[in-house]
């Protein structure tokens, strides 16, 4: 029994139903994007053009009325709203903090230090966490008499323990702290794969021409990830910026008072608390065009590597 | 004698961070394992007595079981969905000729980035007007759409390396593109497909924003809006959170232990090349 043969299929090809002529003339491409194209319209390409349109309007959704430009004019006259933005502006400020620390651990764990692999695995294991479970599990952490302060306590510390989640001055660092507690294993990783990649034939080279570690570190090892370094400068300020609503809905809910909003969380509340469809959708508006800025920049980068890479 | 001190701070200095890494999840073990009075008399100490009723307790005072169904009902649709849709994507993109190629491809990296919070209000409008507000329906739909940019990104990155000759010669041999994706691409690319879907599969799992506002009745939540709800709405009491906390992130724990690789490969895809 001979088996089918993949020319078979030619036989069929002499008069095909529309679909599968479609698919086999030039235009296949078009059929197979298709679904993924109807997705993208749907999910994102019409709330957005939406959340456009709705930053115009006042209302309840069965009674829209056009305002012009009057929500963006209330956001900023809105206290919430200019301290949610300065909450996101805050957290920018882990980005370097976070991704110093992360080098200097991956260089670390690339010295080939015994168990590397095994600090390895253990840093990441928070990253893959769900900031649900594991800000439930922070907000006891940081209660005024949690673990925290009481070991702060123990080891006679006590002056250094504050109310993390309910002091306004310092609780949008502690929701800072959080976030670097999930996600520097992320860059370790990151960093420490790149690091895997220089060729030790230059390190080596290095160290002939009587470069010590940090020489080496810092004049062959840093340079040569220094994209992977950008990318992941530019991936933490857009999570800073756009993605933190979680680890404030569970640790804080914007409190105290609105210390710790931020623009998501501003969002949120307008949108689905107060009913503000039209100042919810401004703040999206301004979210967006921030995060543009980054996204460009994002782009740029990928589009760069991928040239380099060919 | 340098060395050994400069060895040994590098040991201490990640033995340090290891236990900052562990100790939260081992605080949510301890904690699932007391009672609340003890809890509240020693937060820091070991389980005394040493009780389990907790993980009863859960699943009698919360919807517990009918939230985590929820969510594996939700993440193996939605991310089942996007694979399929992805992946048709992807080979056009790796391997077909088209105008509009480059476009479609840097699009998805651009909505990659993009803040989902800022589509959350029209497309609960739209969940309103599709009457689908409170269904399981309304956040597959949602995932699986916001999923689709990184899942084509990440395919055809991988595409690209597969051996170009092997499609070229099946094509000469006339076999439709639909015939070379099921029969040649989708059976070289099962380690990479795992690892897509395992990505996938956390981020619906952790998501929180969008079931929030979605899944409105408490028995129709996932897990995370569940549980973030349940703890702002009840008295507070702790180690049947924690327990609670724990059994949702078990799966991850073990999965993560037995196919670590996948994780990081998947996890750390919007890096470098």
């Amino acid at each position: 029994m001979a088996p089918e043969m993949p020319g078979g299929g030619s036989t069929v090809a002499a008069r095909p139903p529309g679909l599968i002529r479609a698919a086999r003339a030039k235009g296949w491409p078009y059929l197979f994007l298709l679904p993924a194209v109807v997705a993208i319209a749907g999910i994102f390409v019409y709330p957005l053009i939406e959340v456009v349109r709705y930053s115009f309007y006042a209302g309840s959704v069965g009674s829209l009325s056009y305002v012009g430009t009057a929500n963006y004019v209330s956001l900023w006259q809105d206290p919430v709203f200019v301290q949610s933005l300065m909450d996101n502006l805050k957290l920018l400020a882990t980005v370097p903090i976070m991704t110093v620390l992360a080098l200097v651990i991956a260089l670390i764990i690339n010295s080939q230090i015994r168990g590397w692999r095994q600090y390895r695995s253990i840093v990441f294991l928070p990253y893959i966490l769900p900031a649900t479970a594991m800000g439930l599990t922070f907000g006891y952490l940081l209660e005024r008499n949690g673990v925290l302060n009481t070991f702060l306590r123990d080891i006679g510390l006590g002056a250094l323990a504050p109310d993390w989640l309910g002091s306004g001055s310092i609780v949008v660092a502690t929701i800072g702290m959080v976030i670097v507690w999930q996600q520097l294993g992320f860059g370790i990783v990151v960093f420490a794969a790149a690091l895997l990649g220089v060729p030790t034939e230059l390190i080596e080279a290095a160290k002939m021409d009587g470069a010590g570690w940090w020489q080496v570190q810092r004049l062959i090892l840093i340079p040569h990830i220094r994209r992977v370094i950008e990318f992941f400068v530019i991936l933490e300020a857009i999570t800073m910026l756009s993605a933190v609503f979680t680890y404030v809905y569970v640790l804080t809910q914007g409190g105290p008072g609105n210390a710790s909003s931020v623009v998501e969380y501003y969002i949120f509340q307008n949108g689905f608390e107060n009913g503000a469809i039209g100042v919810a959708s401004a703040a999206a508006v301004v979210l967006l065009v921030l995060a543009s800025v980054l996204i460009f920049f994002y782009l740029r980068l990928r589009l760069r590597s991928e040239g380099g890479a060919k | 004698m340098k060395r050994l001190f400069v060895t040994t701070g590098r040991h201490g200095l990640l033995i340090l961070l290891s236990i900052v890494s562990l100790y939260p999840i081992w605080f949510i073990i301890q904690t699932a394992l007391k009672t609340q009075n003890n809890y509240t008399m020693n937060p820091t100490g070991l389980p005394s007595p040493l009780t389990f009723s907790n993980f009863v307790n859960v699943f009698r005072d919360m919807p517990f079981a009918q939230w985590t169904v929820n969510s594996a009902l939700v993440a193996v649709v939605s991310v089942g969905g996007v694979t399929v849709i992805a992946m048709f994507a992807a080979y056009a993109v790796a391997f077909g000729e088209f105008r509009g190629r480059g476009f479609f491809f840097n699009s998805n990296i651009a909505l990659m980035a993009l803040p989902p919070v800022a589509l959350v209000v029209p497309l609960f409008l739209v969940m309103v007007q599709l009457n689908l507000v409170n269904t399981l329906t309304s956040v597959i739909l949602v995932y699986a759409g916001l999923m689709v940019p990184f899942s084509v990104f990440f395919l055809v990155n991988f595409f690209r390396e597969l051996p170009h000759e092997l499609i070229e010669a099946a094509t000469i041999d006339g076999a439709s593109h639909l015939r070379i994706l099921t029969r040649i691409v989708v059976p070289l690319s099962g380690a990479t497909t795992v690892t897509l879907m395992i990505v996938n599969a956390i981020w619906v799992w952790n998501e929180l924003l969008f079931a929030l506002v979605f899944l409105q009745d408490n028995s129709r939540r996932t897990l995370m809006a569940g549980m973030a709800l349940y703890q702002g709405r009840y008295s507070v009491n702790e180690p049947l959170i924690m327990a609670g906390a724990f059994l949702s992130i078990v799966p991850l724990v073990v999965f993560y232990f037995l196919g670590q690789r996948f994780f990081v490969r998947g996890l750390t895809a919007g890096i470098g090349k």
